[in-house]
């Protein structure tokens, strides 16, 4: 914790509300940050430490990779950025509140497509319109009407137009992927957490599908937590991306890519985006050691 | 023609061979009309005495169906009790098995008692005959739902109930629907029990009856009724459950890709 907050904290000591950041407009506070927060799994000998502390904080409007060996706890990160889970000690706040105060709209998309096999693509992707506000309060008036044109429209963006009226098991992964990046963009998200969405799909789909969350990202510009064991994704569609230890994790490398956006696929052949993904490879190598 | 017509005739066929097997056999080996009726007897003792079966049909039927609704009605709330909650779901199912374990024959007797003979005890057979089997399927339903899918709404801040109204029971529809098939034929079992023992209307008490006056055809009429009775409910059922449930047995449909 930092100075700052450590004053405000004694300034205003009956206050629930976390410290820190939350003086200041609304948009200027930062979108999600992580204050020290650190997650243990069960207790006494057999305590598993999933996350150390950690402090992590991401502006708006930012889109921010997280790659690292496998189980260094990059997911836990995001169950906690979605209220999956509670820290065991630190904050999360949210839009410079706590994550519960709901200040931020959340979108997630798991690496497993998670539809819904009752509903149809259509009712899938509309479903956080059933449940989040403020569109929750005239779903039952516009679930037939603005709200179904809304989510034929981003399906269209998608290349899933004419398959709204399918269900999930009469489509590839590739299609269920995009239809999880819709279902998890629908209500325009302040905040998007993805779980290693193009994780079970070859290379040339998941390479479309960079290119259309890309499309996505610089039309409607949320923040984005991208989780990723892949370093060429995270370099093609990231402005930063956070290097994480071995278990237990916690951030140890924190860079820009100086890349413009939009990026082209063919970038990923180019001589400085191979030397980034080679310096990242070395890293994570190194600490697997 | 097609595989499924092939076989629905097929299924046809050793129907109506049954029968004429039946009738053949009992001509063939010339067995008493008071020991086995021959098809064609019953079938003609059905047409004349069809009037007065017709009412205790209803009975029936009745009983079945008001017992049924309130036995769905019980499982229903005590299946989602216990299947939303994983302590519920421990502390309860030893009782639940001990319940269900209890040969229901010998509850009837115990309703006798308490109401007197009649439609009640048949309503309240045909009830607690048929709770079982919806608790155990709702409440597994419910308790084995992916939390993948539960994860989906909670990352959008959905209360318990919005989960339990959008993922848990539509999840836990196939589960129902499969006990809903076996809890109608227990109903009906139920009914037509207790109308055997204690009661002077139903099929059950005709077939009672007709047993000790010896019209054996009569006898056999009525299990003809019960049948189609039974057939009918079940295939009510079905029908329904694919309507509701087609996505959980989608079958042989290729996948669009």
């Amino acid at each position: 914790m930092n100075m700052t907050s450590d004053i405000s904290a004694q300034a205003m000591p009956l206050s629930t509300t976390p410290p820190a950041s939350t003086s200041g407009p609304v948009h200027a506070r930062p979108a999600l940050e992580l204050q020290d927060a650190s997650v243990v799994f069960g207790s006494g000998p057999q305590a598993v430490t999933a996350l150390s502390p950690t402090t992590l904080r991401m502006d708006r409007g930012d889109f921010l990779a997280l790659v690292g060996p496998s189980g260094c706890g990059k997911s836990t990160i995001l169950r906690l950025a979605s209220s999956l889970i509670q820290p065991s000690s630190g904050n999360i706040l949210l839009g410079g509140r706590e994550a519960a105060a709901k200040e931020l709209r959340i979108g997630m998309a798991f690496q497993n497509p998670t539809m819904l096999p009752w509903l149809t693509i259509e009712k899938n992707v509309m479903l956080p319109l059933k449940i989040v506000e403020p569109f929750k309060r005239s779903f039952q008036r516009d679930r037939k009407g603005a709200y179904r044109d809304r989510v034929h429209a981003l399906l269209a963006q998608v290349g899933l137009k004419d398959f709204a009226g399918h269900f999930p098991w009469q489509l590839s992964g590739g299609m269920l992927q995009r239809a999880n990046l819709c279902r998890a963009l629908i209500h325009d998200p302040d905040l998007l957490l993805l779980d290693e969405p193009f994780g079970a799909l070859d290379q040339f789909t998941r390479e479309e599908l960079w290119q259309i969350l890309q499309d996505l990202y610089l039309d409607r510009k949320p923040t984005v937590l991208l989780v990723t064991h892949d370093l060429r994704e995270a370099g093609f569609l990231a402005r930063r991306i956070c290097v994480m230890s071995a278990r237990p994790g916690r951030v140890i490398s924190d860079k820009p890519v100086t890349l413009p956006q939009p990026r082209d696929i063919g970038v990923i052949y180019s001589p400085e985006f191979v030397e980034m993904t080679q310096g990242l490879r070395a890293l994570i190598a190194q600490i697997r050691k | 023609m097609t595989e499924a017509t092939r076989i629905r005739m097929m299924s046809l066929s050793l129907i109506v061979g049954f029968f004429l097997m039946w009738e053949g056999l009992c001509i063939l080996l010339n067995v008493s009309d008071l020991i086995l009726p021959r098809p064609s007897e019953i079938l003609v003792t059905l047409w004349t005495r069809f009037p007065v079966l017709w009412p205790h049909i209803l009975q029936t039927l009745y009983s079945t169906l008001t017992g049924f609704t309130l036995g769905v009605i019980i499982g229903v709330s005590i299946g989602v009790m216990i299947g939303t909650s994983r302590v519920a779901y421990g502390v309860a199912y030893p009782l639940l098995v001990g319940f269900s374990s209890i040969p229901k024959v010998a509850v009837v007797p115990i309703f006798v008692l308490w109401f007197g003979s009649g439609t009640t005890p048949a309503i309240l057979t045909a009830m607690v005959i048929c709770v079982f089997p919806i608790v155990v399927n709702i409440s597994t339903g419910l308790a084995t739902t992916e939390p993948d899918l539960e994860d989906v709404l909670k990352t959008l801040g959905a209360s318990k109930r919005e989960i339990l109204w959008n993922v848990g029971l539509p999840r836990t529809m196939p589960y129902f629907f499969a006990s809903l098939k076996v809890a109608i034929t227990l109903s009906f079992v139920g009914a037509v029990l207790s109308e055997t023992v204690a009661s002077n209307r139903g099929i059950g008490n005709v077939m009672m009856t007709a047993s000790s006056n010896f019209q054996v055809s009569l006898v056999f009429a009525g299990l003809i009724v019960l049948a189609l009775m039974g057939v009918a409910l079940y295939a009510f059922f079905s029908f329904l459950e694919s309507r509701v449930t087609g996505w959980a047995t989608r079958g042989t449909d290729i996948a669009v890709t």
